[in-house]
């Protein structure tokens, strides 16, 4: 996956509320470029509005990178997320349905793995969270 | 920040949310709602969320949140309108908003809320001059 | 005119069209057998007949525009003969049967000049043939790929019985992509007739695994959210009891034993009963 050919990224910050929304609109962008179905846009915009509101609420802010894969024939869409915010201590429990450290339905990340293709959380204590997730178009 | 409007139509509220919900803003309307409930006396909520492209965990708890609350205050709210992928995505993360009351569309939603909301003053069949006897 | 040696086998067509492009006709006839009439065939012989003279005998390399047509034409051919499911073996004969035709006139002639020329011919035949062969292939894997489609397609078959009520037969095995496709189309129908009923049949089904399973109950769940109710029917005691087994939670999901007390019971949920004249 990341050695894929890759094209442009784009590059958006996460430091308020209606970056994120920014970040949905240009996921969905690109989600329709490489002609994913309806149903996969969705997800994956649902997925990477879950995963910046993470950024921005528990990592303090950071930025999504949003491009477009080619691998062979298929093509797809990452997002990466990353911040330099606390990480997370125990990953296994932050990825169980229902389990949150705030106030939130702690659905962010383990739905997020169901919803698109690759996942990967990179963190650990003190040195930030990078969340990179892609699907590619069936 | 932009607010969504709340329309009064009889007994109920009608919300239409047109825009990408920020979080703030969800969350305006979340309280806006629960106001102008007590405010008005409203019976039934009905939130078309036809335009929505997407519903994330956020936003479904601001919609379970709402039906709770409207609940405790004495009102019934449906929620109409979600497109079909948004429902597929809704289930695969996680949620499927138990404890709400849907509809396919705003009419069905009114004709639900209408059906089990109980008007107090005038009841149907029982108004004297009616004319027509059913 | 005098042609080259290596260029006789144009004259040797030439002077012998009739019976070439008759022995030729067949040739390919009877390995296709029977499946294509001789006057269509004959046909199609002719224009490659036509196509090959184009070049004057003086071009060996069929990617020469010389041959323009000739390729377009098997081009068409190739696509054709993919289309009407004739083997590769089937579809290249009708090429490769020239040079036997061929053979068999000089054979009667005993002149070694002219086999020479035959085996520039024989040349060109068989590039030609495979020529056809790749186009055949090509085409072969879209009419694959568009037959998987449609059966896609087909399988899906979601009607409307009533007003306000849409059904989903389900017939043969299900697999996690293509029950995924299913489900997306049933939903897509509850909005686009604005039914609040769905009725996913299922005696068809021999067997279901866990995922399958799990798709059924998300279609549920979805189908809820959006203001809809399923009821699953027909689900044969196989089914039921590989679903208690594997432990799957169908306890929210109405069930009925067969598709017309489904059909009743969404009736009388869409507030109809169905009334016996007395
Ligand atoms: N970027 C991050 N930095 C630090 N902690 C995080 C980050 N993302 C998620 N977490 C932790 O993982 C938990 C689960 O996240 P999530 O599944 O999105 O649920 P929720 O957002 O509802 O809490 C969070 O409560 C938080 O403790
Ligand atoms: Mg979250």
């Amino acid at each position: 996956m990341t050695d894929a050919p890759t094209d442009d990224q784009t590059v958006l910050p996460l430091k308020a509320d209606s970056d994120v929304v920014r970040v949905r609109q240009l996921v969905r962008d690109v989600a329709t470029a490489v002609r994913l179905s309806l149903v996969d846009q969705t997800k994956l915009v649902t997925a990477a509005s879950e995963l910046a509101r993470n950024t921005l609420v528990y990592g303090g802010g950071g930025e999504a990178r949003v491009r477009r894969l080619t691998q062979g024939t298929s093509v797809g869409v990452e997002v990466v997320f990353s911040d330099d915010g606390p990480g997370i201590a125990d990953t296994d429990l932050a990825l169980t349905d229902g389990w949150t450290s705030g106030n939130g339905l702690g659905l962010g990340l383990s739905g997020t793995r169901r919803l698109v293709d690759d996942f990967h959380l990179d963190t650990a204590p003190g040195a930030g969270t990078t969340v990179t997730i892609a699907k590619w178009r069936r | 920040m932009e607010r969504i409007p709340i329309l009064r139509i009889g007994e109920m509220l009608l919300v239409s949310i047109q825009v990408d919900l920020q979080d703030h803003t969800a969350l305006m309307l979340q309280d806006d709602l629960s106001n102008r409930i007590v405010e008005t006396g409203a019976k039934g909520v009905l939130i078309d969320i036809s335009a929505l492209e997407i519903v994330d965990s956020f936003i479904g708890r601001m919609i379970s949140t709402t039906a709770a609350v409207s609940r405790v205050l004495d009102a019934e709210t449906v929620v109409v309108g979600m497109q079909p992928a948004v429902a597929i995505t809704l289930v695969e993360l996680g949620l499927t908003l138990s404890g709400v009351r849907t509809a396919l569309d705003v009419d069905r939603g009114l004709r639900m809320l209408r059906d089990s909301v109980e008007f107090p003053v005038v009841e149907r069949g029982v108004t004297p001059d009616d004319g027509r006897a059913d | 005119m005098s042609p080259q040696p290596d260029h006789q086998w144009i004259d040797l067509l030439r002077e012998n069209e009739d019976e070439v492009i008759a022995a030729w006709t067949a040739a390919a006839e009877a390995s296709l057998a029977g499946r294509m009439t001789g006057s269509d065939l004959a046909n199609d012989i002719r224009e490659i007949y036509n196509g090959l003279l184009a070049g004057e005998g003086a071009e060996t390399d069929i990617r020469s525009s010389v041959y323009d047509g000739l390729r377009a034409l098997l081009n068409d051919l190739g696509r054709t003969r993919a289309r009407q499911g004739f083997s590769p073996t089937e579809a290249a004969t009708s090429i490769f049967a020239l040079k036997q035709v061929v053979l068999d006139l000089l054979g009667r002639r005993g002149d070694l000049a002219a086999y020479r020329a035959f085996a520039n011919l024989s040349i060109i035949v068989d590039d030609l043939g495979l020529y056809m062969l790749e186009t055949y292939a090509n085409a072969r894997e879209t009419v694959i790929a568009q037959q998987a489609e449609t059966l896609l397609e087909l399988s899906t078959p979601v009607v409307k019985l009533w007003d306000n009520i849409v059904a989903l037969p389900l017939v043969g095995t299900l697999d996690s992509a293509r029950t995924q496709v299913v489900m997306e189309a049933l939903l897509q129908a509850l909005v686009d007739t604005g039914s609040e009923h769905a009725i996913i049949d299922i005696t068809g089904v021999p067997a279901v695994d866990t995922q399958v399973a799990q798709h059924l109950l998300k279609t549920v769940q979805a189908a809820r959210l959006l203001g809809a109710e399923c009821i699953v029917s027909g689900i044969r005691p196989q089914i039921a009891q590989t679903v208690v087994a594997l432990g799957i939670e169908f306890g929210d999901i109405h069930t009925k034993a067969n598709l017309s007390d489904a059909m009743l019971l969404a009736m009388r949920r869409s507030g109809l009963d169905i009334v016996g004249r007395s």
